[in-house]
């Protein structure tokens, strides 16, 4: 059917153009032309900028005519423009008071908020023109794509496996041998990899266009050129990174990210974007402008009540998310990725802030948070709160959920830290850990699915590094070392950094299979840092936000020097998805079933009794595998014995019921193959009444 | 039919010769080209690319619309495609569904 609007009704300097729909925002492919509509409150007028693509200067400049602006927002559509070989911006004529928040500059040209797709950093690193009056540029996106079958997977939160990955760092360095290396299409190219690992899901790491060149500068101590590495650091939340896609200079970035979606889909890997809606980077009056603060600053913006930025974020401005405006922004964002790039899930970067009113203040119930947790489309999206930010709010278990939000539980990385260094007195928070940290998430019903288990993530140091150092080495950071956390709860096993003790060795290698052991037989969903499972080290630096280099590359040579680690990372991940004991959704009741077994039960170097003392190194844990997941499922009787003093101890065994016996399934004080088993080859013991665990050592029973 | 692209089409086997370069200018004159081949019984679409020095997405949504429309039994080869052209069809995922392949004995 023929649309009776596809016709232009005015001319402007030999361009066609008629009145447009303000909704949906952005640039859209319409019958002969494209549709542009942007917001601003404020503006007095607007102008449409167009650029040949490349090219330094505007080939041509259309005023929004008066009668075509409905309410706040200027729409038009312009007829015949090659949209593939075109990029856009704005000007916008409003008040400059800054007391007021207003910032409004003609003469610049600005990034549509809503731009799909963003040149101007097309290839990663490449020095861009400091002169180019419009440095990150919209430009029209074809979102069309051949999803064949595809659907999101749905996998229920506690059976995921999350790998967290930064999508340069994966496989940028030559090690990684593949042909695309440090872009969406090399990830696909590792999919192999990640599959007989066994992770089902990643995590990526900033990949909303943003500008690498941020506070780019030289290392005092290296001399080599710091980035912004990681990107949280928005330049526009609609668009993947350009820079991160070995098409991107052809602009194909959305096809290459969308088809690496695909493929991971076919894979059984779900996808969870970390999504950074807490700043921009148009950091505060001193910083570039980019789109926000030129088209409406006082909307986009928590402004003090003198005109300046709110910095929450340590990064200099805040986004204004309880604006109802900037809302709506980040939840046209949010439905966007998940309808039209099938994405899974999303974690939020400082999620607190998204809890905060306009001036700053936390509020009981945050408008974005409950509009996010019931919206429709995002139903069946994982939805997971870094639930803190710079400000001081600390909300892990009581970040307002309505039962839908999960959260990275920092208190699990501190406590299983602790625990794994020797510290005394831990068994009491270890038990609360263990079992989806009821402590915390009880009380809202919340279940073991609120909870986001990880002892490593990109922020802090890498498994290796957590063993291997007690000090952060951030020198390279240029900082003099007063940059990233210094509360690390970590320990160098008897010597900082790289050793050539086998001593020293050996146990390190025994204390990263007894954390991610730990890691994995908790109830929750557990978090894994890409490359902790080949050994992969940052030189003790805990911040590498800024390292474009070997320190943040994972350097896939490790997986040979590492092997054992490797091979005992795989089969530890095996056998949680062998055992739905270990992925129930509810926190335990310390029922007794039929079998006259408690769900959970407690103990130590006795059998059924547990060390709760202030002094105390050692806790024992029986799972019963008689109706767990809610009664859906049957396992084995899974024991976990936890040593973490620098003694053997012996841990007298709960007895099994007639005609089972136990059976060795890990044991990390054993060099392999005798350290881990896999399902159904687990080792009979000797002696059905105790077990000699090891210093500094972890043993994982089945009862069958 | 536009100056950089050529049709025949004989015994279930369309050839198309794709020449200088494939995006949203060209594009639609081939996918107008390429609907002519609708419910004519081909089993074989056979893209010559050894003269295409570029295609873009909207490119690339011509054959795909290729693929969707004109036969789902129908192979799809892409013939002497350069490096360049090559990669980008495989980094967007089209080489899924398509052989590619430096010659056509067909």
């Amino acid at each position: 059917m023929l649309r009776i609007d596809a016709h232009p009704t005015h001319k402007y300097m030999g361009f066609d153009i008629r009145m447009g729909k303000p909704l949906p925002f952005g640039a859209t492919l319409v019958p002969g032309g494209v549709n542009f509509s942007v917001y601003s409150s404020h503006a007095r007028s607007c102008e449409l900028v167009l650029f040949k693509k490349h090219e330094p200067r505007p080939y041509a400049t259309i005023p929004f005519p008066d009668q075509f602006r409905i309410g706040n927002v200027f729409t038009m559509v312009v007829f015949d423009l090659d949209y593939e070989n075109i990029e856009y911006g704005f000007r916008m004529e409003g008040p400059f008071d800054p007391r007021e928040g207003h910032r409004f500059d003609g003469t610049k040209i600005l990034m549509d908020p809503y731009a799909k797709s963003i040149g101007g950093r097309d290839v990663w690193g490449t020095d861009p023109d400091w002169s180019n009056p419009y440095p990150h540029r919209a430009r029209v996106l074809l979102d069309d794509f051949d999803w064949e079958e595809d659907h999101p997977l749905e996998i229920p939160i506690e059976d995921l496996i999350i790998y967290e990955l930064h999508v340069r760092g994966f496989t940028r360095h030559p090690s990684s041998a593949i042909r695309h290396p440090g872009t969406f299409a090399g990830i696909r190219e590792k999919i192999p990899y990640l599959r007989e690992l066994g992770i089902n899901c990643v995590e990526l790491m900033p990949i909303h266009e943003f500008d690498e060149f941020e506070n780019s500068r030289i290392s005092p101590t290296t001399g080599r050129r710091l980035m912004n590495y990681w990107g949280y650091s928005n330049v526009g939340f609609f668009a993947p990174k350009a820079g991160f896609a070995a098409t991107g200079k052809f602009g194909m970035q959305a096809d290459e990210l969308k088809n690496l979606i695909k493929e991971l889909h076919k894979n059984g890997i779900e996808i969870i974007l970390d999504v950074v809606f807490n700043h921009t980077a148009e950091g505060n009056e001193q910083g570039p402008t980019i789109s926000y603060r030129g088209i409406d600053n006082k909307t986009y913006y928590m402004l003090t009540p003198d005109g300046g930025y709110y910095n929450f974020t340590g990064c200099g401005n805040t986004l204004n998310c309880n604006n109802p405006i900037v809302r709506n922004m980040i939840l046209d964002c949010l439905r966007y990725w998940a309808a039209d790039y099938h994405v899974d899930g999303f974690r939020f970067d400082l999620a607190s802030i998204l809890g905060r009113d306009q001036n700053g203040a936390p509020m009981h119930s945050p408008p974005l948070l409950e509009t996010l947790a019931f919206d429709p489309i995002l139903g069946k999206c994982k939805l997971i709160a870094e639930a803190w930010d710079a400000g001081g709010l600390y909300q892990v278990g009581s970040f307002p959920s309505w039962g839908r939000w999960a959260e990275w539980n920092g208190k699990f990385r501190d406590d299983v830290r602790r625990f794994l260094k020797g510290d005394p007195g831990l068994a009491g928070a270890m038990a609360q850990r263990l079992q989806g940290s009821p402590d915390l998430y009880q009380w809202q019903k919340r279940g073991t699915r609120a909870s986001i288990n990880f002892v490593t993530a990109h922020d802090g140091f890498t498994m290796m590094d957590l063993v291997s150092y007690n000090e952060k080495h951030n020198e390279a950071n240029g900082e003099n070392n007063t940059d990233g956390a210094n509360d690390n709860n970590s320990w160098n096993c008897g010597g900082e950094g790289p050793s050539a003790d086998p001593e020293v060795n050996r146990l390190r290698l025994k204390q990263i299979k007894n954390a991610v052991t730990m890691l994995l037989v908790s109830q929750g969903t557990p978090m894994i840092l890409a490359g902790d499972e080949m050994g992969r080290t940052q030189g003790g630096n805990n911040n590498a936000y800024c390292q474009d280099n070997e320190t943040s590359w994972l350097d896939w040579r490790l997986l040979g020097e590492n092997a054992e680690l490797h091979a005992y990372v795989k089969g530890i991940i095996r056998f949680r998805r062998a055992h739905p004991a270990l992925r129930s959704c509810h926190h335990f009741t310390s029922n007794v079933a039929p079998n006259g077994y408690p769900d959970i039960s407690w103990h130590g170097t006795g059998a059924w009794a547990c060390d709760w003392s202030s002094e105390s190194r050692t806790l024992a844990f029986l799972l019963n595998g008689e109706n767990v997941k809610g009664g859906t499922a049957n396992d084995t009787f899974i024991y976990v014995a936890m040593n973490m003093h620098w003694e053997m101890h012996g841990f007298e065994l709960p007895q099994l019921p007639q005609g089972l016996s136990w059976h060795v399934a890990a044991n990390t004080d054993m060099p392999a193959p005798e350290d881990i088993f896999e399902s159904g080859a687990e080792k009979r013991i000797g002696n059905p009444s105790e077990f000699l665990v090891g210093p500094r050592s972890i043993v994982v029973l089945v009862g069958r | 039919m536009a100056e950089n692209i050529s049709m025949t089409c004989a015994g279930g086997c369309a050839k198309v010769v794709l020449s200088g370069r494939l995006d949203a200018l060209s594009a639609p004159a081939l996918q107008e080209e390429l609907k002519k081949l609708i419910g004519q019984n081909i089993e074989a679409l056979v893209f010559y690319a050894n003269d295409l020095e570029y295609i873009s997405s909207a490119g690339l949504r011509v054959i795909i619309f290729a693929k969707q429309k004109i036969s789902a039994e129908a192979k799809v080869y892409f013939i002497g495609g350069r490096e360049a052209v090559v990669s980008v069809l495989k980094m967007s995922g089209l080489d899924t569904f398509m052989s590619i392949q430096p010659t056509y004995n067909g």
